[in-house]
């Protein structure tokens, strides 16, 4: 068998993610493909609805403060320990993006809709809060097969394009994530996937037991990309910790938009202070 | 105020007597105290509960991706859980979106995480906020991230049991809190002034008892390099973990 060429240059791999389109993302600990996100940044895509699951960091930060985001979807932007996520803040302040406000087990089922093909997820919770309120997209009914006992209903997310950054992929297309089995949702749900990795596997990952059963099958992924450290300063779960101090760099940077300016500068677009 | 325990230690105790006899505690995002009750509570019963740290590959059970959390407690397999909020009022009632009108907010959150589900289903939801002032304990929130109490015909076995701020203890019962205890170096009458909501409480409000050297002993040794993981700041700055790892 050959393989169909899934492999690309990193520019190639994300031309899918184009302007307006449904992308989503994974939280900040499951393998955030952060070289790609500088890509994106650099290449100025517009307009995203992004889909983090089920929050987010420095990667909505980055890609709100340099107007790649129309409407944010999602449970939370953070930089934990850092503190606030200071582009995210000041663009809802500024009404700049729309905002959908979620609660992290809504966005994991409404993508599971969407894995099984069925129009909507129901949901416990969230009935007699501010959440469903402002959803108008989100509807309460009766359950059929209960007793005057109300239920939400969540409608599929279907995303145009998942993108994660995972340890390795084979030359068919298979890539291995482990135990994140959220990046398997995301993929399941999307409509094309996009993943970097670290590095490549030789040999095909489904031949092996042990790493088939952490391995997102090749027929999901629309293409594959090598970047070394691909979540840096993020981190890979199993491989690299966080860059703490360049994470409490980007807070203090990003805290005015001059200084978020002069961060895309200097670590997206690698224009070197002299 | 006794100087030889920080006020962290004394919250982490309390709380790790909340969690009381359970089977299975999970920790959320930004939550280093609780984190701190949870693993107590661990070598206090000699590995049970479970303890599920968000985040955490050292401390964590999860092998089924983020929604295994979120489907667990939705079972009912989540006894503890916590959650904090930017507002608390005195229904119980916390905020974790936005202060002023939502669409023109003044200050802005990072958002309700799950808390718009794991408040209706865990049965054990111990509130923790470490800043007590008016500006965070409200007569009502400005946006509702998840209700304190529930109508009759809503599903919801779960929801807050405790508050626990840097003045007091508070428990939670009937749709109101009481005053539990104040600790040590704040008064009653410290906790009413900085309190936003009405509360009930006892004639006589005992001081917070102190954690027990045995208990802080646990707390330094074996538990502050678990936490270091994944809190590095909070257990440099509280247990003084990261710096002694390098002077070593």
């Amino acid at each position: 068998m050959t393989a169909f060429q899934t492999v690309k240059s990193l520019d190639e791999a994300l031309l899918p993610i184009v302007d307006g389109c449904l992308l989503v993302v994974p939280r900040e600990v499951s393998g955030v493909p952060m070289t790609a996100t500088r890509a994106l940044v650099r290449r100025g895509v517009r307009d995203l609805h992004l889909v983090a699951l089920p929050t987010s960091s420095l990667q909505a930060d980055l890609l709100i403060g340099a107007g790649c985001v129309a409407t944010l979807e999602t449970s939370a932007v953070s930089l934990g320990e850092y503190g606030p996520a200071p582009r995210f803040s000041a663009a809802i302040l500024g009404r700049t993006i729309t905002m959908k406000d979620a609660t992290c087990p809504a966005l994991h089922s409404a993508l599971q809709a969407a894995e099984k093909g069925v129009p909507f997820m129901p949901l416990r919770g969230l009935i007699g809060s501010d959440v469903l309120k402002y959803r108008d997209d989100w509807k309460v009914i009766d359950s059929p097969f209960g007793n005057a006992d109300p239920i939400v209903l969540l409608p599929a997310i279907k995303p145009d394009v998942a993108l994660f950054h995972a340890p390795m992929a084979d030359r068919f297309g298979n890539v291995w994530i482990g135990r994140q089995r959220e990046l398997a949702t995301m993929a399941h749900a999307a409509d094309k996937t996009i993943a970097t990795v670290e590095k490549i596997h030789d040999g095909n990952l489904l031949d092996d037991p042990i790493l088939a059963a952490g391995t997102l099958p090749g027929f999901y992924v629309e293409s594959v990309a090598v970047c070394e450290r691909g979540a840096w300063p993020l981190p890979l779960p199993d491989h690299y910790s966080a860059d703490g101090e360049h994470l409490a760099l980007y807070a203090r940077m990003a805290a005015t938009a001059e200084g978020f300016a002069e961060y895309v500068d200097r670590y997206v677009h690698d224009k070197r202070a002299a | 105020m006794n100087a030889t325990f920080r006020p962290e230690e004394l919250l982490a105790d309390q709380i790790a007597q909340l969690i009381g006899d359970v089977r299975h505690v999970a920790v959320g995002n930004a939550s280093p105290i609780p984190a701190t009750a949870a693993l107590l509570a661990r070598e206090r019963g000699n590995g049970r509960p479970y303890v599920s740290l968000l985040g955490s590959p050292k401390n964590t059970f999860w092998t089924d991706g983020a929604r295994e959390l979120f489907d667990c407690a939705g079972q009912g397999r989540i006894d503890v859980f916590f959650l904090s909020g930017g507002q608390i009022d005195g229904q119980g009632n916390i905020n974790l979106v936005s202060v002023g009108d939502y669409d023109h907010p003044k200050v802005r959150f990072p958002g309700s995480f799950g808390s718009a589900h794991l408040y209706y289903v865990v049965p054990k939801v111990i509130l923790f906020r470490t800043e007590h002032s008016r500006r965070t304990l409200v007569p009502q929130v400005d946006f509702i991230s998840a209700p304190g109490a529930s109508a009759g015909n809503v599903y919801r076995p779960g929801g807050p049991v405790a508050l626990i701020t840097n003045r007091c203890l508070f428990s939670f019962a009937q749709g109101r809190f009481t005053l539990v205890s104040v600790h040590p170096g704040h008064t009653v009458a410290e906790v009413v002034e900085n309190t936003g909501f009405d509360f009930d409480r006892p004639d006589t409000v005992p001081e917070t008892p102190p954690p027990s050297p045995a208990t802080l002993k646990l707390m330094r040794e074996v538990v502050a390099p678990q936490l270091a993981e994944l809190y590095p700041q909070f257990a440099a700055h509280v247990f003084g973990v990261g710096i002694a790892a390098f002077a070593g």
